[in-house]
């Protein structure tokens, strides 16, 4: 039987033969269907439930949308052209948006300001944000403050100019004082700023030197609408950090003493609703000041928001502080450094970076928080829809197109940020 | 070998109070000490030189005067005479229920929607992101006026649901969604508790609370004993039908000896009377609080599931488990570790944003109390000081709840 030999083969193939398709319903998009809708029993269920819930909101809220009236002067006009469809009464938005952004006081000539300080905002935030712009462009983000503050409020340039010298002088200090002490060139810088802004009392209430750049004045009580938001979530969010920052070093602190302040501090804040501290802003505050000096309900707002939001961000920082590895501490130590050199050198740059999405958290859910100003009588966006919109004759009824609005307003800025902060913990991740 | 020097000892300097770090903290917290009495100080004198200019006080006294104000939704007896105190208790019992209440409804939508979000079906996880994202970036106070909106202008008003034509049913033919709230039937005792009175319902609810937990502990010993079986022979009984007895025979008995009936919600006049009236406030609070913290909570459950990892459920089928067993036995008690203490600081959170009610005048602790007290009598600071301590003793149990959780979970390493 040497038939069977390999030699005496009598058919070899030479090439490979192409593989068969899969079977139709075990490829493209009928595998894909089968496989992520329709696995079994209790997920077509699912499936079939989800299309139902899709179509009924959607088949709801479309022909609304669609639908919607964008030029009427009045709820009652636009439902006269409506003429007893379903639509959307739009029209409110397109009447009433100037209220809606930026209050209903603001005078209507200078609404370039605001918008302008807004437009300068991204140009300010943007070397903050994204690390590989040129570096020299935090200067403008070191002005805009600033800048912002004449802007919105108006009144003479000088006010601002002078704040910013006297930072500058108390920073020029702080930095020539750095070598001998940390300690002792905070406190030279903060002397040295005071003087200068104290040389103001100097100037008298006519000199010419307050009618440069002179523009109209607005009072703070004028602000209002999705600008009030802006501003008190921007502002609040920076003043809160370098705070929180503070707070979350002393309660790290081995001083007994400085430990405590800090942890009755955060955990007073913590225990509280927002709305009893801005109760405090609005009825009590005033009598922790000088009687007389009249701080108007914008600043008082400003400061407990700020300390509200500082109490948050000291925790989250004392996770990253406390994620930290010992040893950074120990070689911060070993390499002589002394503890503010320790802390700004090693410790804080690392533990910030831990705690980025933790940030990023607390100044979306402050920026959130802002709503809640309208309880205390601010005409912040929802403040403007529940008071003079809702109740004016006009538009008394509109409902869902005025708060869908202010959601969506919301929604963008608050998915933006939280979009930000992951593509940022992505680009800060160092492992693999 | 080590050489132990003396530190120098020197005459003292002053310059040591700054440089030797013996001194140094000791002068730090000498300075601070200073700091902090000063500005206490500067505040206090700040407030008694307002306060006696405009010719006030401290006086806690106007919690015995009678408030003078009607609360609508309260769960114990009170009127406009009862004293200022008693409405800010009211309030606090108000607090507690729409933070009982939405706590409970906030948790099951997390856990479905956490759950729901990892799910193999494409279409209910994408749903379930969209679910998630949506309301965890829009304010909570805009859903709370957007859910306060759907209840008052959607909803039809009681009278129509007059007439032989009506335009709205009740739901069921039991339950009522008015603009004014939501009627539903009311249960009642009518027999043994039902002669006491003012109380019989409170009793007869804890009577039957204490059935409840009669049952829970017979399961408790049905499992336990199952469990022994099944150690000692390797064969587990089957407890489902035992169990299921246990729990709905006692309860069921109970309600039929006490002639549990329910008073169903009538139209009468120009409003439904009898039934629970559950306000529209108290639905637009707790529902979005619900599905607001519910986005926040399917996200802690999300993180608590994927936390676990996939080996743990791997090596667990490998050994013959059971999937659902696997979930009960493997997965949940690592995940709930991860889950628990964001959980109870989502609740905390549910308990403090419970203080918007204000906005749709439900009438919490801080709505009577921080609200129409405070605006009444004028006394802000006593007011926002009980208000702010109200809360803080809240948070604190809370924390220390969650700090023995965290002490009894930890992983015990050796």
């Amino acid at each position: 039987m040497s038939d069977t030999s390999a030699n005496a083969v009598a058919y070899v193939r030479t090439e490979t033969v192409p593989a068969s398709l899969p079977p139709s319903n075990a490829a493209g998009p009928a595998k894909w269907i089968k496989e992520n809708l329709f696995a079994g029993v209790g997920n077509s269920i699912l499936t079939v439930l989800a299309i139902l819930a899709i179509y009924l909101v959607l088949s709801n809220s479309m022909p609304w949308i669609l639908n919607g009236i964008w030029q009427a002067p009045t709820l009652a006009a636009c439902r006269e052209i409506l003429d007893g469809n379903s639509g959307a009464c739009f029209a409110v938005l397109s009447e009433r948006w100037h209220q809606l952004l930026f209050g209903f006081k603001y005078p209507a000539e200078l609404y370039w300001r605001p918008s302008l300080a807004f437009g300068l905002l991204f140009v300010a935030l943007a070397p903050v944000l994204f690390f590989d712009l040129p570096r020299k462009l935090m200067i403008f983000t070191g002005l805009y403050p600033f800048l912002a503050f004449w802007l919105i409020w108006g009144g003479p340039i000088f006010n601002p100019i002078l704040a910013l010298v006297g930072l500058i002088v108390g920073y020029l200090v702080f930095v020539r004082l750095e070598k001998s002490s940390f300690a002792l060139a905070l406190g030279g810088g903060i002397v040295a700023a005071v003087v200068v802004w104290s040389l103001s009392k100097l100037i008298g209430p006519d000199s010419a030197i307050l009618s440069i750049g002179k523009l109209d004045s607005v009072q703070s009580r004028d602000l209002g609408g999705f600008m009030l938001n802006m501003m008190l979530g921007v502002t609040c969010v920076s003043l809160s950090l370098p705070l929180g920052i503070a707070l979350a070093l002393g309660r790290q602190s081995s001083m007994p003493l400085i430990k405590y302040i800090c942890v009755i501090f955060i955990e007073f804040i913590r225990g509280v609703p927002l709305i009893t501290l801005l109760f405090v802003a609005s009825v009590m505050l005033g009598y922790f000041f000088p009687p007389g000096s009249g701080v108007d309900l914008f600043i008082r707002v400003v400061i407990m928001i700020t300390l509200f939001s500082a109490a948050y961000i000291a925790e989250v920082i004392r996770g990253g502080l406390a994620a930290l590895p010992k040893g950074q501490y120990e070689a911060a130590d070993s390499l002589g450094l002394d503890y503010a050199q320790a802390t700004r050198l090693i410790i804080l740059p690392q533990a910030l970076k831990i705690s980025i999405p933790g940030i990023v958290n607390i100044a979306v859910g402050l920026f959130k928080d802002t709503t809640l100003v309208s309880v205390i009588s601010m005409f912040d966006l929802v403040g403007m829809i529940r008071g003079p919109i809702l109740a004016s004759t006009e538009w008394n009824g509109v409902y869902w197109e005025l708060f869908g609005f202010a959601a969506l307003l919301f929604f963008v800025v608050c998915y933006g940020i939280s979009q930000y902060s992951q593509w940022l913990e992505r680009r800060l991740a160092t492992d693999h | 070998m080590t050489i132990i020097t003396d530190p120098p000892k020197g005459s003292f300097r002053l310059s040591m109070l700054l440089n030797d770090t013996r001194y140094r903290s000791l002068t730090l917290q000498a300075i601070a000490a200073i700091l902090l009495a000063l500005i206490i100080f500067y505040l206090a004198n700040n407030v008694i030189t307002n306060l006696q200019r405009l010719g006030l006080n401290i006086d806690f006294s106007f919690l015995g005067a009678p408030a003078g104000y009607d609360i609508n939704q309260r769960l114990i007896e009170y009127t406009s005479q009862s004293t200022n105190l008693k409405a800010a208790f009211v309030g606090i019992l108000n607090t507690l229920l729409v933070a009982g209440l939405a706590c409970l409804m906030a948790t099951i939508f997390g856990v479905l929607a956490g759950v729901l979000r990892l799910s193999n079906n494409w279409l209910v996880s994408k749903l379930m992101s969209f679910y998630v994202e949506i309301f965890r970036n829009i304010p909570v106070l805009i859903w709370i006026l957007i859910i306060y909106g759907i209840m008052t202008v959607v909803m039809p008003a009681p009278r129509a649901f007059r007439g032989e034509d009506a335009e709205a049913a009740m739901f069921l033919g039991i339950s009522a969604f008015t603009n004014r709230g939501v009627y539903i039937p009311g249960p009642e005792f009518t027999r043994i508790f039902g002669e006491m009175g003012i109380l019989s319902a409170g009793i007869g609810w804890l009577a039957a609370m204490i059935v409840l937990i009669g049952s829970f502990f017979g399961a408790r010993t049905v499992t336990q004993r199952a469990t022994r079986i099944q150690e000692a022979t390797g064969v587990r009984p089957s407890t489902l039908v035992t169990n299921l007895a246990i729990w709905f025979l006692p309860i069921i008995g109970f309600f039929i000896i006490t002639g549990l009936t329910f008073e169903i919600p009538e139209l009468k006049g120009f409003n439904f009377k009898g039934g629970i009236k559950i306000g529209a406030p108290l639905i637009a609070i707790w529902f979005a609080l619900s599905i607001y913290t519910g986005a926040f909570i399917a996200e802690n459950v999300r993180a608590g599931i994927q936390a676990v990892s996939k080996g743990q459920t791997e090596a667990a089928a490998a050994m013959g488990i059971r999937p659902n067993r696997i979930m009960s036995l493997v997965v949940l008690p690592q995940a709930l570790r991860v889950i628990i203490p964001p959980l109870i600081s989502q609740y905390l959170n549910i308990t403090k944003n419970s203080s918007l009610a204000i906005l749709v005048g439900y009438a919490d602790v801080t709505a009577t109390l921080g609200g129409i007290t405070l605006n009444q009598t004028g006394r802000a600071i006593e007011c926002i000081v009980l208000l702010m301590l109200f809360y803080l003793i809240i948070s604190l149990t809370i924390s220390a709840v969650v700090n023995v959780y965290n002490n009894s979970t930890k992983l015990k390493e050796r």
